[in-house]
């Protein structure tokens, strides 16, 4: 009987909301340490950068491109020769608290220990006895192939004293369990600022700075502000639009794409129920009310408004069957355009790419066969997808400013992987 | 909502109402509209566009086209804006996708007009359907069978494809940027091949015409002169 009604209700529920359900998900069992570890290192992310394509699991190796060169992720498997086999828990402590090697020497920020020193030390201990658990791999580390001056690890001391504060996260006393575990994760482990901050000339991000969007250099993606209402700020979000959103990479909203599809890919679709509730509530406090921008538009008027009407007939032509002749899409699957935040943002660079380049939101288990979108970089000139975004970011009540022809070929060569 | 759903027969009907509503309001439940992503390169039931880099989808084997996702994916074979769009997306799915454009079956293109000579023609029907003994070079008909339809799971047809695809293809596995489960049986065909010969079967393949059931034979029809990796025995 109870079974039966689950199936009952799990129909109703998908004719209700259209698919895209967060299954039930319980946190690990809290004496198991390899499996709590197991979990956090996924809270972590741990395998987006330490496992290379095709590679064996977090044998390292995967090729991160920065502005100074190009960076090689370690071996994590507990491989006595090539991984950390050798490593005490306190070594491991050590590299994700301080960012020291078990030598002292210092590791690049690119390994998101400025995030990982808020870890608590439990914590670090489970990620530890999950990663000896391993099977090991045996593969050599890669050498970085950084240009000088930056292939000196010297530098990196520079960089800590601007941008480096070592210390475990610290509950905010005047609020509650709930938010505090929100905070704890996303300052944390999901290293969430590391994206989502802007990143100065140094490749750093100021504390008072944590939050409030920025490009990401070299991949060409705007990470928005997660404080913000008028870029990801969460404010008028509901908190289930917010978890669906997490949890499942589509919601009511809006949807995740580029670089914050693998983030929900690899890591925030395993987080538990609870703990994506955590990270809700917190994201939803820590937005900030910002004024309504001005209309202004830096094109003249009259080229804004006649881009604006190519853009109509762009957009009725090749968009409207997918996201409605309103805007207002088919969602979760076919977000709607009216209304959404992540298209008005000072920055055009992430709808531009989504006419160019398409794309699919990530399979997860709440929504294993996703909708997707083709890319119209072959199909439109780069007139009429300046056209086209221009009129989303200003049809329907949209407060987002034109965009011109130059921005959108600018960002054809933006790099797709 | 499923309490109060069953709780009232009222309101339970009300639901019904408004569920029906909601689900007009939603993208068909289809892989057709789950691919649409896909058909402005490959054409609405895979058949290929008027692009002569974009190749047909339709009708080839369901394995052969899974193993072209599953390299896609990981960047093994190279298209960055395919690359792209399958990054994030779970292997089932893709063997989902791969089921549904092989069991679409639109006509085949009409065979193209041909600018080749008679010589380069008969070079090409000669490496497709003989082979070259004297190079080490089987018949492409040993793999792709003898109606080149292609064998199920992992072998593709080789009808239907245009030179330009074809040539680059080869090309492809002749440099590098295109490689297959090991043993990479293709690569070592292609390694043997000269551009005059890559021209000429690129030339005679295009201009063949399919037989009227151009099926991939079933699993096991023939032996493979040597090992592939993508069909596994
Ligand atoms: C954004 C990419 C990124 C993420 C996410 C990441 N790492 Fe790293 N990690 C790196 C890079 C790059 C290095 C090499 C640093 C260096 O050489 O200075 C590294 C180095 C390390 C090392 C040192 C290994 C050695 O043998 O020297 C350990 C241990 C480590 N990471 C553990 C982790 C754990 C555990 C997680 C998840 C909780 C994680 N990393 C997540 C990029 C990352
Ligand atoms: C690798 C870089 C990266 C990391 C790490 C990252 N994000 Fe993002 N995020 C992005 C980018 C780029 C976007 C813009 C694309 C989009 O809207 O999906 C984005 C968008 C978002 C949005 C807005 C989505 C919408 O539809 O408006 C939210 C909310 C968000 N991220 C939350 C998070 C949280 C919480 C974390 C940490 C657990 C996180 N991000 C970590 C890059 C990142
Ligand atoms: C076949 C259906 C389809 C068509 C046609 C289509 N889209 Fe989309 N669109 C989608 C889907 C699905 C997504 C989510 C993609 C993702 O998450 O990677 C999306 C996402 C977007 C986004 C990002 C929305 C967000 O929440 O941040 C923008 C902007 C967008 N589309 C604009 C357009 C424009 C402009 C056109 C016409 C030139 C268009 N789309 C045509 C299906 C479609
Ligand atoms: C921008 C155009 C474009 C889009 C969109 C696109 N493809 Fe492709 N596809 C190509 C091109 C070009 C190739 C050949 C690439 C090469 O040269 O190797 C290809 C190759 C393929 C192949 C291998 C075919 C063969 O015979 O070897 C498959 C399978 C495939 N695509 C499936 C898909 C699916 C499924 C989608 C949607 C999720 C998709 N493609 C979206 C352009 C596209
Ligand atoms: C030993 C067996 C074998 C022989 C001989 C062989 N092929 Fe192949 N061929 C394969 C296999 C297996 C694949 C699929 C590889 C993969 O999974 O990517 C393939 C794929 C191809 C493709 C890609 C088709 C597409 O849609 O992208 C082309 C083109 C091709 N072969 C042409 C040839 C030609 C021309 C010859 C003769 C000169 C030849 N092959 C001989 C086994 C063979």
């Amino acid at each position: 009987m109870p079974s039966r009604s689950r199936i009952l209700a799990a129909l109703l529920l998908s004719v209700f909301v259209g698919s895209a359900q967060a299954q039930q998900k319980a946190s690990p069992p809290s004496d198991n340490i390899v499996a709590r570890g197991e979990y956090l290192a996924r809270a972590g992310d741990c395998i987006a950068c330490h496992t290379a394509p095709e590679g064996r699991t977090f044998a390292g190796g995967r090729a991160m491109p920065t502005p100074f060169g190009t960076l090689y992720s370690s071996n994590i498997t507990p491989d006595r020769e090539t991984g950390i086999g050798k490593w005490t828990a306190e070594d491991f402590y050590k590299a994700m608290h301080t960012g020291r090697f078990p030598d002292g020497g210092l590791m690049y920020p690119a390994m998101p220990f400025a995030s990982y020193t808020k870890v608590t030390r439990a914590d670090s201990e489970a990620i530890f006895a999950y990663l000896k658990s391993i099977p090991p791999v045996n593969q050599r580390n890669r050498e970085h192939d950084l240009r000088f001056p930056y292939s000196n690890r010297q530098l990196i001391l520079g960089w800590r004293t601007l941008f480096f504060n070592e210390g475990e996260f610290k509950p905010d006393p005047t609020k509650s369990a709930e938010w505090n575990r929100g905070a704890y994760l996303v300052e944390g482990l999901g290293h969430c600022g590391m994206c989502h901050s802007p990143i100065n000339a140094l490749g750093g991000t100021s504390q008072s700075d944590a939050f409030k969007g920025g490009l990401i250099p070299m991949q060409n993606w705007y990470a928005p502000s997660l404080t913000s209402n008028r870029e990801a700020g969460l404010g008028d979000w509901s908190i289930k639009d917010i978890t669906d959103l997490l949890q499942t990479g589509v919601s009511a909203r809006g949807v995740v794409y580029g670089p914050m599809a693998e983030v929900v890919h690899n890591s925030l679709q395993y987080l538990s129920d609870e703990d994506t509730r955590a990270m809700a509530v917190y994201l939803k406090g820590i937005s900030e009310p910002s004024p309504p921008p001005p209309a202004s538009s830096a094109l003249p008027t009259t080229e804004s408004s006649l881009l604006i009407s190519l853009g109509k007939t762009v957009y009725d032509k090749n968009c409207a069957s997918c996201h409605g002749a309103q805007g207002e899409g088919k969602p979760p699957h076919w977000p709607p355009l009216a209304n959404n935040q992540s298209i008005e943002m000072q920055s055009a660079v992430n709808p531009i790419r989504m006419v160019l380049n398409g794309g699919y939101p990530p399979g997860t288990e709440g929504n294993p066969m996703p909708y997707g979108m083709p890319p119209f970089a072959g199909l439109l000139s780069d007139n009429e997808i300046a056209a086209v975004v221009s009129y989303i970011r200003t049809a329907w009540g949209n407060r987002g400013t034109p965009v011109s022809a130059r921005e959108a070929n600018e960002l054809r060569s933006a790099p797709l992987n | 909502m499923f309490s109060r759903c069953a709780v009232s027969i009222v309101l339970y009907l009300a639901a019904c109402d408004f569920a029906t509503a909601q689900a007009a309001n939603q993208p068909p439940d289809t892989m057709a509209a789950r691919v649409e992503a896909c058909t402005p390169c490959h054409g609405n039931k895979g058949e290929g566009t008027s692009d002569v880099y974009f190749p047909r989808l339709a009708g080839k084997p369901a394995g052969y086209l899974y193993n072209q996702l599953l390299a896609f994916k990981s960047g093994r074979r190279k298209y960055p804006p395919m690359n792209y769009l399958l990054e994030f997306l779970t292997d089932p799915y893709l063997q989902q996708m791969a089921d549904y454009f092989a069991d679409q079956h639109p006509a085949l293109p009409p065979v193209a007009a041909t600018d080749a000579s008679q010589e380069v023609l008969q070079r090409g029907q000669s490496l497709v359907t003989r082979g070259d003994p004297q190079r080490q070079i089987p018949a492409c008909g040993s793999c792709h069978g003898p109606a080149l339809t292609g064998m199920e799971p992992g072998i593709p047809g080789l009808l239907g494809l245009r030179p330009n695809y074809i040539s680059a293809q080869l090309g492809a596995w002749r440099y590098g940027t295109r490689t297959a489960k090991a043993p990479d049986c293709m690569q070592q065909v292609a390694a043997r091949l000269t551009e005059e010969d890559v021209t000429a079967v690129a030339a005679w393949l295009a201009n063949h015409p399919a037989p009227v059931n151009a099926a991939p034979a079933p699993k096991g029809t023939y032996v493979l002169p040597f090992a592939c990796g993508s069909e596994p025995d």
